[in-house]
């Protein structure tokens, strides 16, 4: 457990050597070391959870631990930044699912990204995210958590603009920047606030309450241990300063969830989410579906307690999700681009997951167990169906659906493992889908959230349909185009990591998270509840019904219901105009009557004063120069004038 | 002579060794200057060591000091009648801008290694203006801090007026009228301080000592901070930096980015604060409040520039807006921050000058719409220009990142001076500038090195050069070192500030002078 800072170290070293020594040398090499050291850190992230699990063993108590440690920045006396590793239930959690997937993906881009220009780049990018998600999952505190979430944010913009020539590429990668960006301002916003209070009030929380006592005798007021304890919560929340009457903690974890909003693509800052799928699809399978974009629900489970100390906080969380699985579900139904569904069906499974805290309370928080459940499920069954999307388009050359069909049985494999990770995030007993939903329809009802979880159970309609729209229009069917009739099988080195994924996407289902991962009391697993198992499962076989009457064929009773759907049909699939919104207000608005103002303004009012005071010297000197004609006639009359006013001017004073 | 001493001389000798050379021989002329500007970073090197071996056993006298305690100190009487001395030494705060200063000129003269005009004169102006900079950074007499402030200011006129590009009689011109209307405030200020001390002398620790009466620094305290604000591109004196910017010549552009516009707020730090700490607390959230604009002015401003160099020096006026911001703060924090920032600027906007002149020398355009796709060309160039537009964004793991949440936490700490509503409100503003860099970074870059390549002139442009991958390497190692091991360069500016809080705390001195 010592070596714990290894996991995230050894990606580092990795990019810092490849980027700088290996790439420029052989691109082979870089990618093969680059492979090596993500295996690594996975073998690494194994023994501590071996380690770590056997010494707390399921069902017992699951101490936060800080292995090791480090002080990094002082700000002032009293208010230090440790950058650490946190060994915990999630974090363990986390560091495998990275570990694992970042791994499979770095085998599967050997084969895939084979031949492209810039294939050291690929790879040392890659290192770079793995090591800043790693770093992220490991944050002992909130600063370590934002300067790793800037770095994954920052390898991500890299990585979807990794076809720079290409301009759409890089129009996705800076909006994903910009708008992750803007979210991380409330979530910067909230660290401040945050470390702000913690100082403040941590000389109080430690005379009363004692903090060795608490064993947390070196904590930091920016730790998550101290943000996280009661003691803190209690006087914050109750230090009765309010801004426009809400609460400082309530305001502070709305602004942090604005951060992970952000990142977790939640509605409205969801819109770069579906233009990030530009990037390389390894790129959206490891970052864009199973790691970078969990890391909203993960802070806001690291910061659960405070979360659930202010209800009103959780509540947002709870409602922003809910709509987002819905809303993202909805327009997933209707786009033709195979990565773009899958991106909505991302949005839409992280709306879910954020449901599932958002409903939990500090006392039942068998959501935040569902939760943790379903991000690691959710990770490898999406991962596997980016990868099957990948190898798809890598055999077919285009991304949208109607080009494809028919490739069940040109591509068997590719097909087995899509169809089993279709199954799985349809919620289909017993792949792994099917446990963690149910547990999350069965924490929203347990805790009386009817109305959320008739959602859950729509959006788990809705799953069902358009997962199976797409596998039936692209493995069903005939060939709809000459790359279809003349597709591959995907080699080996791409097929290897996606049967793996295979496998854990059919398994991981089984395993008991509850007795691992758990708020407060331990809750037994609850097993498969039959009351929300059995209608959960008939509304996913519905969606899989409906998807095979309108998409088995040749598609025409879906063109029928399109046309007689309108408007409707034509708003969803332009995604509600939201692009449009967003494109108006940047540049109509800021742009326009922000930023062009305020060039102007500078040009021509602050620097036209510059230049008229400069105007106005070099004037009055020349029509002062005007005087001096240098005829002593000229001086002679100004001389007698001038003597003959002062004259005057006396004579007036003195009479 | 001591080491201080030496480091001033180091580039005169270097400028008198430059003089000699004929012009004909003009690549010895610049083997002399990298030479001799590669002595001065050694011998930094060195001062450095020292100050910090004989620094980090006074941490503990600081806390509880309220004048700043120097090191390496020479003392020799001048005009003795007026009060006059050479007095020269090192601290904390001074040491970090020696640093910044030693790294871009030693990177600006390797990236000037292709000025054939009028080599020499070029060289020689360089570095007499860079002398001028290490004796405003190391002296504590005012008159000399005054005398070398010119020093760097005036050979800057030439320097744009000759080797510069586009409207450069104008905007050398304006920059330095500009420039030296500031100086003229500085110069009353310091007259000022002189004639209320009563001390006959211009020695800043002794003037430091005395407690000014409230209503004199209420007075003199604003004029010295816009004074030094002129240089520090405060708002709205900030004009002549991007006519200026944009007329000069790839060195002088790095260095008056990088380290001239830190006089500002070194001498702003340094003069204003120091001695006259109750004219900073009545006028602190004024200046914060106007630092403010400059940020979000700046960063909306360089939106929509279409030439490279008026972009970054817009946005030289928004990162500059930080370190007056951190100074307004009044805290530790706030002044680590406005110390960590003007260093980290100072590298970054020095890369970022130092890179707009090596792509303009190939593409022969600096207008952002006209390239395009450059980074398949020059990747090297590109992925330094990356670099240094994610510092200026603040990306932690660089060094903007440690100044501005330096600066962001110091504003939001506020101090017991200033209304805490508004300075929170007003940190909270600055920081939409997070989000606005973004913006014009990232849209920037794009339009030039992404993409299609636009000129097929571009297909055959070459990649950086050795002497320019080596200039720009060092300045990008630098940005990451201080970005991944903050703690050393804090470690080296901390102490040297506490004085600055407990004078702000205490009262200096017990002789009240003063209007």
């Amino acid at each position: 457990m010592q070596h714990a800072w290894l996991i995230p170290a050894l990606p580092l070293i990795s990019f810092a050597v490849t980027g700088l020594f290996i790439s420029p040398m052989s691109k082979r090499a870089a990618g093969v070391v680059a492979t090596l050291s993500i295996v690594a850190a996975a073998v690494c992230a194994y023994a501590l959870a071996w380690e770590y699990f056997t010494a707390y063993p399921a069902g017992h108590d699951h101490p936060a631990l800080v292995p090791w440690s480090y002080e990094w920045l002082r700000y002032q006396p009293g208010l230090t930044v440790n950058v650490g590793v946190l060994v915990d239930p999630i974090s363990v959690l986390l560091m495998i699912v990275v570990t694992t997937v970042s791994a499979l993906v770095h085998i599967y881009s050997n084969a895939y990204m084979h031949g492209e220009y810039g294939f050291g780049r690929y790879f040392t990018f890659l290192n770079l995210f793995t090591f800043s998600m790693l770093g992220l999952v490991v944050a002992p505190n909130i600063i370590q958590m934002y300067v790793c979430w800037e770095l994954v944010g920052v390898s991500s913009f890299l990585l979807i603009g990794f076809y720079y020539s290409k301009p759409s590429a890089v129009a996705a990668s800076k909006k994903a920047f910009i708008v992750t960006r803007f979210a991380d301002l409330g979530f910067l916003v909230g660290v401040i606030l945050l470390s702000y209070w913690g100082f403040k009030l941590y000389p109080d929380w430690t005379t009363q309450v004692g903090a060795a006592q608490n064993g947390l005798s070196h904590v930091q007021p920016v730790d998550f241990a101290y943000l996280n304890h009661p003691a803190f919560l209690e006087q914050f929340a109750g230090l009765g300063a309010t801004f426009i009457g809400i609460n400082l903690l309530t305001l502070a974890m709305v602004l942090v969830y604005m951060g992970a909003a952000g990142k977790s693509a939640m509605f409205p800052l969801h819109i770069w989410l579906p233009d990030a799928m530009e990037g390389p699809t390894p790129v959206s399978a490891l970052i864009h579906a199973a790691t970078m974009v969990v890391a909203g629900v993960y802070l806001v489970a690291r910061l659960f307690p405070a979360f659930a100390f202010s209800g009103t906080a959780l509540m947002v969380v709870a409602c922003v999700g809910a709509f987002t699985s819905l809303f993202a579900a909805v327009i997933g139904t209707t786009q033709d681009d195979i990565k773009r569904v899958l991106a909505f069906s991302t949005l839409s499974q992280l709306g879910y997951m954020m449901l599932a805290l958002g409903v939990s309370t500090a006392d039942h928080a068998m959501g935040y167990t569902a939760s943790m459940f379903h991000l690691f499920t959710h990770a490898f069954f999406k991962a596997l169906l980016f990868l099957g999307a990948g190898a798809v388009i890598h055999a077919v050359h285009t991304n949208s659906i109607w080009e494809m069909g028919g490739l069940r049985k040109k591509m068997p494999i590719t097909h087995i493992t899509f169809l089993i990770a279709t199954l799985a995030i349809s919620g289909i007993w017993p792949f792994a889908g099917f446990f963690s939903k149910d547990e999350i329809l069965a924490s929203a009802l347990g805790n009386g959230h009817t109305f959320i979880f008739g959602v859950a159970m729509l959006v788990a309609g809705l799953t069902a349909f358009y997962m199976f729209r797409i596998y039936f229009v692209t493995f069903w069917g005939p060939h709809r185009t000459h790359g279809a009739d003349h597709a591959h099988e995907a080699p080996a080195l791409m097929w290897m990591p996606m049967a793996f994924l295979a496998i854990l996407s059919a398994v991981t289902g089984f395993v008991p998270m509850g007795q691992y991962v758990s708020m407060g009391e331990h809750e037994a697993h609850h097993g498969v509840n039959l009351a929300i198992a059995i209608p959960a499962t008939l509304v996913a076989l519905l969606g899989i019904g409906v998807a095979a009457f309108l998409y088995i064929g040749d598609g025409s009773r879906a063109t029928t219901l399109a046309a007689r759907l309108g408007v409707i049909y034509q708003a969803i699939k332009q995604k509600f105009y939201f692009d449009e919104l967003y494109l108006f207000v940047t540049h109509k608005i800021i742009f326009r009557n922000i930023a062009r103002p305020i060039a102007w303004f500078d040009k021509k009012v602050v620097d036209g004063g510059v230049d008229a005071s400069g105007w106005i010297t070099r004037t009055s000197g020349l029509l002062l120069s005007y005087l001096q004609t240098g005829q002593v006639q000229t001086y002679g009359l100004w001389f007698t004038g001038g003597i003959a006013f002062v004259v005057l001017v006396l004579w007036a004073a003195l009479v | 002579m001591g080491l201080v001493s030496w480091l001033i001389a180091m580039p005169f000798l270097t400028m008198v060794a430059v003089v000699l050379v004929p012009q004909k021989h003009w690549r010895a002329i610049r083997w002399i200057s990298v030479v001799g500007t590669g002595i001065g970073l050694l011998l930094t090197a060195y001062i450095t060591y020292r100050y910090w071996i004989e620094a980090r056993n006074d941490v503990d006298f600081l806390r509880t000091a309220t004048l700043t305690k120097l090191y390496l100190v020479e003392r020799v009487p001048w005009f003795e009648a007026l009060g006059i001395q050479y007095f020269v030494g090192i601290d904390g705060i001074s040491v970090s801008m020696v640093i910044l200063t030693s790294i871009i000129i030693f990177c600006g003269v390797l990236a000037s290694w292709n000025v054939e005009t009028r080599t020499k004169e070029f060289f020689a102006l360089l570095l007499l203006l860079v002398t001028g900079v290490f004796g405003v950074f190391l002296s504590y007499d005012l008159f000399l801090f005054f005398m070398f402030y010119e020093l760097a200011v005036l050979p800057m006129y030439l320097l744009i007026g000759i080797w510069g590009t586009g409207p450069k009689e104008y905007a050398a011109m304006k920059l330095t009228l500009m420039l030296l209307v500031g100086s003229a405030f500085v110069l009353v200020g310091f007259l000022a301080l002189y004639h209320a001390s009563g001390l006959n002398t211009f020695d800043l620790q002794a003037l430091a000592s005395i407690h000014y009466s409230d209503r004199f620094q209420w007075w003199f305290f604003p004029m010295i901070f816009v004074g030094f604000g002129v240089i520090g591109a405060l708002f709205p004196f900030h004009t002549w930096s991007p006519d200026g910017h944009s007329s000069a010549p790839t060195a002088v552009s790095m260095l008056h980015a990088g380290v001239l516009m830190k006089l500002g707020g070194y001498g702003a730090l340094r003069i204003a604060v120091y001695v006259l700490p109750e004219g900073a607390k009545a006028w602190a959230l004024f200046f914060m409040a106007l630092t403010t604009i400059n940020i979000l002015y700046g960063s909306f401003g360089a939106i929509m520039q279409r030439d490279l160099k008026y972009f970054t020096a817009y946005s030289s006026v928004s990162h500059c807006g930080f370190v007056l911001f951190g100074v307004a703060a009044l805290n530790l924090m706030g002044f680590k921050g406005a110390v960590l920032q003007m260093f980290s600027h100072g590298i970054m906007t020095g890369l970022f000058f130092g890179l707009i002149g090596m792509v303009y020398g190939r593409t022969h355009t600096r207008v952002i719409p006209e390239m395009g796709g450059l980074a398949k060309v020059m990747p090297w160039l590109a992925t330094c220009f990356y670099i240094a537009g994610l510092a200026s964004l603040g990306l932690p793991g660089l060094s903007g990142f440690v100044a501005e949440t330096h600066v962001f936490l110091g504003g939001f700490f506020g101090n017991p001076w200033s209304n805490t509503i508004a300075t929170r409100v007003l940190t909270i503003v600055a920081t939409l500038s997070i989000v606005v860099t973004a913006v014009y970074v990232l849209r920037g870059l794009a339009m030039v090195f992404q993409g299609p390549i636009n000129d097929p002139h571009f297909e055959e442009l070459r990649d950086a050069t050795l002497t320019e991958k080596l200039s720009t390497g060092v300045l990008v190692a630098t940005l990451l070192f201080v970005g991944m091991l903050p703690w050393l360069i804090i470690n080296l500016i901390e102490p040297s500030l506490y004085p600055f809080i407990n004078r702000l705390n205490g009262v200096a001195g017990n002789v009240v002078a003063g209007l």
